[in-house]
Parts: structure tokens; C-alpha cells; sequence
């Protein structure tokens, strides 16, 4: 059975209006996205910064409630599940701060086992102990980080006692926000490895959002590529990299610097040339027209339709060369 | 693809928490720390002095009335113009104004964290709401106030109680709402969410602890506003009332007797400053410690 599924999935942000009684706008982001994503695969969701990663991220976990669409988990409406804070055990998510997503006044056997007090609130103090230094072996710390603070920690620590509180409910899905983008590059890789050996280790599905493209390479089976809330392009791994077919998925390799090993490689900056449109005003037509090569008339009027355009591809543009 | 995980990580050697730091850097302010010992010393006085005496402070002794202040004597400070001894009164009123003022910011300090948290995390039109409400009770006149509860609580201590309570919450309400808000968009709260953790429970196990350097500054300014407070209430009559003493009725009886004999001003009085002036450097000391801008 498929995972996790998201169909013309819409989500927004309330905007208060000026006064304390007057109507709230939304403020749209992600527009009419679909996905599905099968137990033990990893899905790269890529896309320059501010395009609305980490709104679907949330939004596919129901942290913010969709405006438009739905998700379904495991076959069942996310809306519909009873009592779904009790089930959230199964769906986890680590961000791109690892140091802000850790309570600074807890301990980190507090931290990691918090969640254990929703999911399997029988459990004994000792055991709950137990669990969460059994967490932190298996992301690589020893048990004697139990008792410590967050601040003690380095950036790449701070990220795997993000992902200990994460298994620690024993979940099939981890949403992970650019959990590698705050770190060093060295320490990039260690965590990295570590995630796909705890996908291996738990069959956990992966929603890796990057906008680092050498990164998204490594560990994804499917690629997503997002561009002003928008699905513009989805492939699989190896025949994305090999060819990418949406001018934007283009752009965005060739916005990937040389390889220099003292720079972070395959960042994808705001560095691609032309102005981004913003949220608050989006383009009739195509969400990449104002900075694409290929841009007509017909782009700038009329939006695309994401379609496939090859077995098991899809792009959304007028003129995909196949 | 190589899977190294070989190597667990040590933990580095043990640091102090966040808050043991923060204790330890309060206790190395020598002013802070000495003004800690005298209102204790103060407090223990006014709670456990009285009992060194054979009578208490509303037992008149009509041998000595209005006596002058002699140490030798069995009124060391002499006694009021009823024969009672002057210094079991201002240690009695001690307790009533200490109680109040240490009672009274607790309470105030609970409701107005636990508001201001909720406001704060909770965002969007309940915010809204919930500080318009502030705001108004903000704009609404002490005295008035004041009044309008004793006829609700038939007057008495509880009254004036209230009265303080009801006024103070405002402010910590306000302070830590400002903070709740920038925490509710830190990650951790969104972890906590994603680990299925309630509203209420994320605001007691998350924002009031990360609040706690604000409260613990605030709410150490809040006692002595308490204290003056009950002082200044007391002392314009509707606040506690005599034969049961308070630093503000004993201030407001010897201000009245100033021209004659300046004694009856000068104890209860020069007590009441020096509990302001102690929870002030301790305020400043805390306030130094815990100030979250420079950690
Ligand atoms: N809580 C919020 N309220 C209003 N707008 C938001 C909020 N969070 C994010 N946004 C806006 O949504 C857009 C997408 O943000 P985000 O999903 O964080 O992008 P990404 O993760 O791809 O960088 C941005 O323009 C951002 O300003
Ligand atoms: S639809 Fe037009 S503007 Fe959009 S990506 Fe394709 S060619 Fe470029
Ligand atoms: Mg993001």
C-alpha cells in the first residue's frame, strides 16, 4: 500500500487582516501538488529557497492544515484519522536548524524520550530511559549524552539527537527539512550516511528536501523538483541526473558550481539569473517564464500542465523536448 | 556508499546547564547575594521575632503609654499611644506585608505567565482578543478598581488582595506573550508538535520554562511593587485595617504622629526601605544573571 499520497494538495498561510475583526486573507503557496511515496523509498524534493519546501513538509505531516486537496496516510484521510497526535509516531520530521529544533532548557534523554509519554505512555521510567539512550546508540552518540545539554553540543550532534527523537516512536516516515544544509561539510556526509542507514535498518521512507542537487543525488530513489510552490518537474533518480527535461531542473544544474572542495558542492543558490516572482503576486502563466530562456508569449498566458512526458516522467512546460 | 558508523561519538566532559550557570554567575554578585542575606534575616525577624516577647502586638500595656524608645526597657522601641510595644507591631506588620507581597507576586506572576504564554503561542485571533483585554483592564482606574472589589468581597484582606493580584498579572502577561511568541516559531515547538504533544502541554513543558529567566527578573520586581502596593492602600485606608498592623497603616499612623514623635515613622519605615532596596539589588542581580540578551 502507498505510504503517504498528497492529491491537488493546496496549502497557505492566513495573513490577519488589519483589524483585530476583520477577515483573514490566505496567503497560497504549494498549489494542487500530488505525490506518493511507497514504505522504504526516499523522494529528493528540490527547489531554491523560499519556493515552499518546507510549507509541504509540514503540510504533508499536517502540522498546517491543507487549504486545498488532501493527504492520505496509508490509504486513510489525514483529516479523518481519530486522534492522530497518538499516531504521529509514524510520520517524524528533523529541520534544518538542529540546534533550534532542541528545547534548550531539556535534558537530551528528555528531549528524545518526550514523545515516548504520548505514543506508549505505559512504559516504566526505566524503560523509557532505556529507549532513549538505545536512540541515541543507533544515531551514534554514546549513553553518556543522556544527562547533557543542547548547548554542549556541535551542530552535527544536535542533528542526530534530532534524529534519535525521531526513530525513537519507531516511525515509517521521516520528513527531513534540509537537515544537512546548516552543517559543515564534513559532518554533511555522517548524517547522510547515518539516515540512510536507519531507512535500511527501520524500511523508513524519506522526503529529503534539499536544494543542494549532489546531496538529493545520493540518497533519493525519486526526484521532485518545486519551483514557486509548483511540481515543475518528477523523475527518477538516475534519469533525472541524466538528463534533467524541465528548463528550470536545467537551470538549476547548471547553477551548480565547479567542483571547488573548499566550497560546498552542488548548492543551488538564488543564483539563477532573473528576477524571482513573488508569493504575493504569482505569474499567470508559467511560475518560470520571467527567467526562462525559452520563454513565448503562450508561457507568460498560459500555465502548463504538469504532464508525463515519458514512462514514469513528468514536467510541466510547453515545449519539453524529449 | 559507505555506511561508517563504527565510531560512537563520546560525549565531551560534563558542562554546567544553562540555568546552574546562570545560578552560579548570580551568586558571585556580592550585592545581590548580601541583600539576600539581610531580607532573610528580615524575614525570619518579622515571622519568629514576635514570639521572643509576652505579649503580642494588639495587647495594650496601659503602664506604658506612648513610652520613648529605651533598649533597657520591656519595650526596647517603645510603645503607640494605646501602650502597644512598637516593635512587635512592626515585626506583625512585617508578616502581613511580606506575606502579601511574596503571596501576592506569586499569584499575580502565575496568571499573568500561564496568559501570556497561552496569547503568545496560541497567536491569531485569540492573541488578539486576549490582549485587547489587557489592554483594557490597563486603561481602568486603580482606586476605582479597588473600591469596586472591596463591595464584591465585602472589604477585608481579601479584597485587597485581589485588588493587587488583579492589577499586576497585566504586565508579566504582556512580557511573556512578547517571549511566547518568538518561541512558538522556534523548531522545538514544532517538534513537539510533530510528537504529538497538545497545545496546553507544549506551553507549560516548553514556553514557561523558556520563559523562566524573564519571570524569575520580573517576578523579583514584583514583589516589592506588591509590597508598596499594599503599602499605599493600607495607607490610604482601604487596605488593611488597624488593630491588625501592616508596614502601610504603621508608615500611615506615624506619619500622622510625625510632628511629636518621629520614632513611630521611623522603624516601620526605614524596615519597608530596606526590603524595597534588597528586592531591588536582588532584582538587578537576577536581572544580570538571567538577562537571556547577554548569555
Ligand atoms: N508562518 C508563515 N506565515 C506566512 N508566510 C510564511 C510562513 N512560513 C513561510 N511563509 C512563506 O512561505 C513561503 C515558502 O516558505 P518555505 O516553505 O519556508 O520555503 P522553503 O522551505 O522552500 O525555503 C515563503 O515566501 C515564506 O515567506
Ligand atoms: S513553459 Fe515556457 S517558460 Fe515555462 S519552462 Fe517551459 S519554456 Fe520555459
Ligand atoms: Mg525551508
Amino acid at each position: 500500500m502507498t505510504l503517504l499520497e498528497a492529491r491537488n494538495l493546496g496549502v497557505g498561510y492566513k495573513i490577519p487582516g488589519p483589524g483585530l475583526f476583520s477577515a483573514s486573507r490566505m496567503l497560497p503557496i504549494v498549489h494542487d501538488l500530488s505525490l506518493s511515496l511507497e514504505a522504504g523509498r526516499t523522494l529528493g524534493v528540490v527547489g531554491e529557497s523560499g519556493c515552499g519546501k518546507s510549507t509541504l513538509g509540514r503540510a504533508l505531516l499536517r502540522l498546517i492544515p491543507p487549504s486545498a486537496g488532501q493527504v492520505l496516510w496509508q490509504g486513510e484521510d489525514m483529516t479523518l484519522i481519530p486522534d492522530l497526535r497518538r499516531r504521529r509516531a509514524e510520520m517524524q520530521i528533523i529541520f534544518q536548524d538542529p540546534v533550534a529544533a532542541l528545547d534548550p532548557r531539556m535534558t537530551l534523554a528528555r528531549i528524545v524520550s518526550r514523545p515516548l509519554s504520548t505514543f506508549e505512555p505505559n512504559l516504566s521510567r526505566v524503560q523509557v530511559r532505556a529507549r532513549a539512550v538505545d536512540a541515541l546508540q543507533q544515531v551514534g552518540l554514546s549513553a553518556d549524552f543522556a544527562d547533557r545539554f543542547p548547548h554542549e553540543l556541535s551542530g552535527g550532534q544536535a542533528q542526530r539527537v534530532g534524529i534519535a527523537r525521531a526513530i525513537i516512536g519507531r516511525p515509517k516516515l521521516i520528513i527531513c527539512d534540509e537537515p544537512v544544509s546548516a552543517l559543515d561539510v564534513s559532518i554533511q556526509a555522517q548524517v547522510i550516511n547515518l539516515l540512510m542507514e536507519l531507512q535500511e535498518k527501520m524500511g523508513l521512507a524519506l522526503v529529503f528536501i534539499s536544494h543542494n542537487l549532489a546531496v538529493v543525488r545520493h540518497i533519493s530513489h525519486e526526484v521532485m523538483v518545486m519551483c514557486l510552490g509548483r511540481v515543475v518537474e518528477q523523475a527518477p533518480r538516475d534519469a533525472f541526473y541524466a538528463r534533467p527535461l524541465h528548463p528550470y531542473s536545467q537551470a538549476l544544474m547548471d547553477a551548480v558550481p565547479e567542483p571547488n572542495p573548499k566550497r560546498e558542492r552542488g548548492r543551488v543558490g538564488t543564483a539563477l539569473a532573473g528576477e524571482l516572482p513573488s508569493v504575493l503576486n504569482p505569474p499567470r502563466g508559467c511560475v518560470f517564464a520571467s527567467r526562462c530562456p525559452k520563454a513565448t508569449d503562450l508561457c507568460r498566458q498560459t500555465r502548463p500542465e504538469l504532464r508525463e512526458v515519458a514512462p514514469g516522467r513528468q514536467a510541466a512546460c510547453h515545449f519539453i523536448e524529449t | 556508499m559507505s555506511v561508517d558508523l563504527t565510531l560512537t561519538e563520546a560525549a565531551p566532559p560534563r558542562s554546567a546547564s544553562t540555568l546552574q550557570l546562570q545560578f552560579r554567575r548570580f551568586r558571585s554578585n556580592r550585592l545581590a547575594m548580601l541583600s539576600v542575606g539581610l531580607l532573610a534575616l528580615i524575614v525570619l525577624a518579622c515571622f519568629f521575632g514576635p514570639y521572643a516577647f509576652p505579649f503580642t502586638g494588639e495587647d495594650a500595656d496601659f503602664d506604658f503609654i506612648s513610652a520613648p524608645m529605651d533598649l533597657w526597657s520591656p519595650h526596647p522601641f517603645g510603645t503607640d499611644e494605646y501602650g502597644r510595644d512598637l516593635l512587635v507591631r512592626v515585626l506583625e506588620g512585617g508578616q502581613v506585608s511580606l506575606t502579601i507581597g511574596f503571596l501576592g507576586a506569586l499569584v499575580a506572576g502565575v496568571i499573568g505567565v500561564l496568559y501570556g504564554a497561552v496569547a503568545g503561542y496560541a497567536g491569531g485571533r485569540a492573541d488578539g482578543l486576549m490582549m485587547r483585554l489587557v489592554e483594557i483592564l490597563y486603561g481602568f482606574p486603580y482606586v476605582i478598581l479597588v473600591i469596586l472589589l472591596s463591595l464584591l468581597f465585602g472589604g477585608g484582606n481579601l479584597a485587597l488582595f485581589a485588588a493587587i493580584v488583579f492589577t499586576l498579572w497585566l504586565t508579566p502577561a504582556v512580557i511573556v506573550r512578547a517571549q511566547a511568541q518568538s518561541l512558538a516559531r522556534r523548531e522545538f515547538v514544532e517538534a513537539a508538535r510533530a510528537g504529538g504533544m497538545t497545545g496546553w502541554q507544549i506551553v507549560v513543558e516548553h514556553i514557561v520554562p523558556n520563559c523562566i529567566s524573564v519571570v524569575i527578573v520580573y517576578g523579583s520586581l514584583l514583589v516589592p511593587e506588591v509590597i508598596l502596593s499594599e503599602s499605599f492602600l493600607s495607607f490610604l485606608g482601604i487596605g488593611i485595617k488597624e488593630p491588625q498592623a501592616s508596614w502601610g497603616n504603621l508608615i500611615a499612623s506615624g506619619t500622622s504622629a510625625m510632628d511629636s514623635d518621629l520614632r513611630l515613622l521611623l522603624l516601620p519605615g526605614t524596615l519597608l526601605a530596606l526590603v524595597l532596596l534588597c528586592l531591588n539589588f536582588i532584582a538587578d542581580g537576577l536581572r544580570d544573571a538571567f538577562d537571556p540578551n547577554d548569555r
